[in-house]
């Protein structure tokens, strides 16, 4: 089997989860206020992604296109389980600020998304690259839209202050400055885009 | 004789963009000029930085997007000093550069500039900075200066609440009508001098550049809700407090009549007027701000587009 770089390569830039495809909105918006956060959002959903993809595509011949979707979630409920009691049992911290969007990976789009379009009709290693492509375009563009925020919203960058006497702009930690943000790097990277 | 054969439209205006713009900022100017008066020469250099960060930015936008230059059509002009009017008169100087930036720049060009914006592009700078340094923009002092007809008293001037945050909370005060009419208030730079402003839209009025119906309907609302939800129960409120008070009059005449972001028919503009306030004195009597002008017209601005499809006019004929 040969290894198709094109399948890596596509999630980070020309088919970005968050910018290009606008899948996973909802985790981006709620836990993109800090780094810290956005770092182990990214493990969390990256882990989850490769292990759905991998299994999904080993078994798609198993199951009937009439409940593929339900299947689809018990697998991907499977992994957001163990990482769920992972991030519990090594780092209550970050269990405690993730909250309630460790679980509810299961209904993130991105992996719903790569389950259905791309695992359950792609072969192993397709599946992991685009696995691995998806998840570190995801982790970029929620690692930028968190640094923006996190250094604007409240002037520091990881817990750190970085500018002494900077007024951070308080909109930019509310869920609409994040919005405004996902926005504006958007309508950014289109930009760049359609200028090529 | 020189005849010239041309398409229709036959019938010019001789009104045009800039004429209407700039008309609405010398309207303005009174009661900007007051508020310098009222809280002293910081305020010029808070209107000064708002307007000249309007109109450099809009020049940058213009000249970034390869677009021609819209800065001499009085629309940035106008747009940072409607913020700076909205701006308490001790806010630290790079707010309304910001403020202005923002405005300019979210507000109404990313949307594609002049006519395309749904905000109100001043509005949306001011709840921006609300939202984001909320202990700036709510410092309120009184004025400097008090100004009664032909003499002017000096004041010390101190910090204090606006008339609405002492209605919020229930707190007894006194003040006389006299005073709220002519400016001698705590309150943003250009909303105090209400006299003013309601000369100003006399003259935008006289000269048809607004109608009556968006300003009307929406202070006729507030007084009617105002008073029906008085502080002591019902039919108790002081309906004259609440239009004299806080940005009513400079909203009203000045933002809400918009042509961009207001309805295009007579049907409409009562709809939106009526809208503005209900959602004010939703917020004034119910919500957590004392002030809820900004945020009513922001709201119902963005349901225009709604208001105009259902009160499209009848083609004559059909």
């Amino acid at each position: 089997m040969k290894i198709n770089l094109k399948e890596f390569l596509k999630g980070i830039i020309s088919e970005n989860p968050t910018f290009v495809l606008m899948l996973g909105l909802c985790p981006t918006l709620a836990i993109s206020t800090t780094l810290a956060n956005a770092i182990g959002m990214s493990f969390a959903a990256t882990f989850v992604l490769l292990g759905s993809n991998i299994i999904i595509s080993l078994i798609k011949r198993l199951i009937p296109s009439k409940i593929r979707i339900p299947s689809y979630i018990v697998v991907i409920a499977t992994f957001v389980t163990i990482t769920e009691l992972i991030i519990k049992a090594y780092s209550p911290a970050l269990d405690k600020s993730l909250g309630i969007y460790i679980p509810l990976i299961v209904v993130n789009c991105i992996v719903l998304g790569r389950a259905e379009a791309f695992a359950s009709k792609s072969n192993l290693i397709d599946s992991i690259l685009d696995a691995l492509g998806m998840g570190v375009g995801f982790s970029l563009a929620l690692i930028l839209i968190s640094g923006i925020r996190e250094f604007f919203g409240v002037g520091k960058i990881f817990g750190n202050t970085v500018i002494r006497g900077f007024e951070p702009v308080f909109l930019f930690a509310m869920p609409s400055g994040a919005l405004l943000i996902i926005g504006i790097l958007m309508g950014f990277f289109n930009f760049l885009k359609n200028k090529k | 004789m020189k005849l010239i054969v041309s398409n229709s439209p036959h019938l010019h205006s001789s009104e045009s963009i800039e004429k209407i713009m700039w008309s609405v900022i010398i309207s303005l100017l009174p009661s900007g000029l007051m508020g310098i008066l009222l809280f002293g020469v910081k305020t010029f250099w808070i209107i000064f930085f708002s307007v000249l960060t309007a109109v450099i930015t809009e020049a940058l936008c213009n000249i970034i997007t390869k677009k021609r230059l819209t800065i001499y059509d009085g629309s940035a002009f106008l747009t940072g000093l409607l913020l700076a009017y909205n701006l308490p008169p001790t806010v630290p100087f790079w707010i309304p550069i910001v403020g202005s930036f923002f405005s300019i720049v979210i507000g109404k060009q990313v949307f594609g500039g002049l006519g395309q914006n749904i905000f109100n592009p001043a509005l949306v700078g001011r709840v921006f900075l609300m939202a984001s340094w909320p202990k700036y923009m709510t410092n309120f002092i009184t004025p400097i200066n008090k100004f009664y007809p032909f003499r002017l008293v000096k004041c010390d001037s101190i910090t204090s609440a606006t008339i609405l945050s002492l209605l919020k909370e229930k707190k007894n005060f006194s003040v006389s009508y006299l005073d709220l009419f002519l400016g001698n208030k705590g309150g943003c730079i250009g909303e105090v001098a209400v006299f003013l402003l309601l000369l100003g839209a006399l003259y935008l009025l006289i000269k048809k550049y607004i109608l009556l119906y968006i300003p009307l309907s929406y202070i006729i609302t507030v007084a009617i809700l105002s008073y029906i939800f008085g502080p002591n129960g019902l039919f108790t409120g002081n309906w004259l407090l609440s239009i004299l008070s806080g940005g009513l009059i400079l909203g009203a005449f000045f933002m809400a009549t918009d042509y961009v972001t207001s309805p295009l028919t007579k049907k409409g503009q009562l709809i939106f007027g009526i809208g503005c306030g209900i959602i004010t004195s939703v917020i004034r009597i119910w919500g957590g701000y004392p002030e809820g002008v900004s945020y009513a017209i922001l709201i119902m601005n963005a349901v225009v587009p709604l208001i105009d499809r259902y009160t499209k006019q009848r083609i004559f004929g059909r």
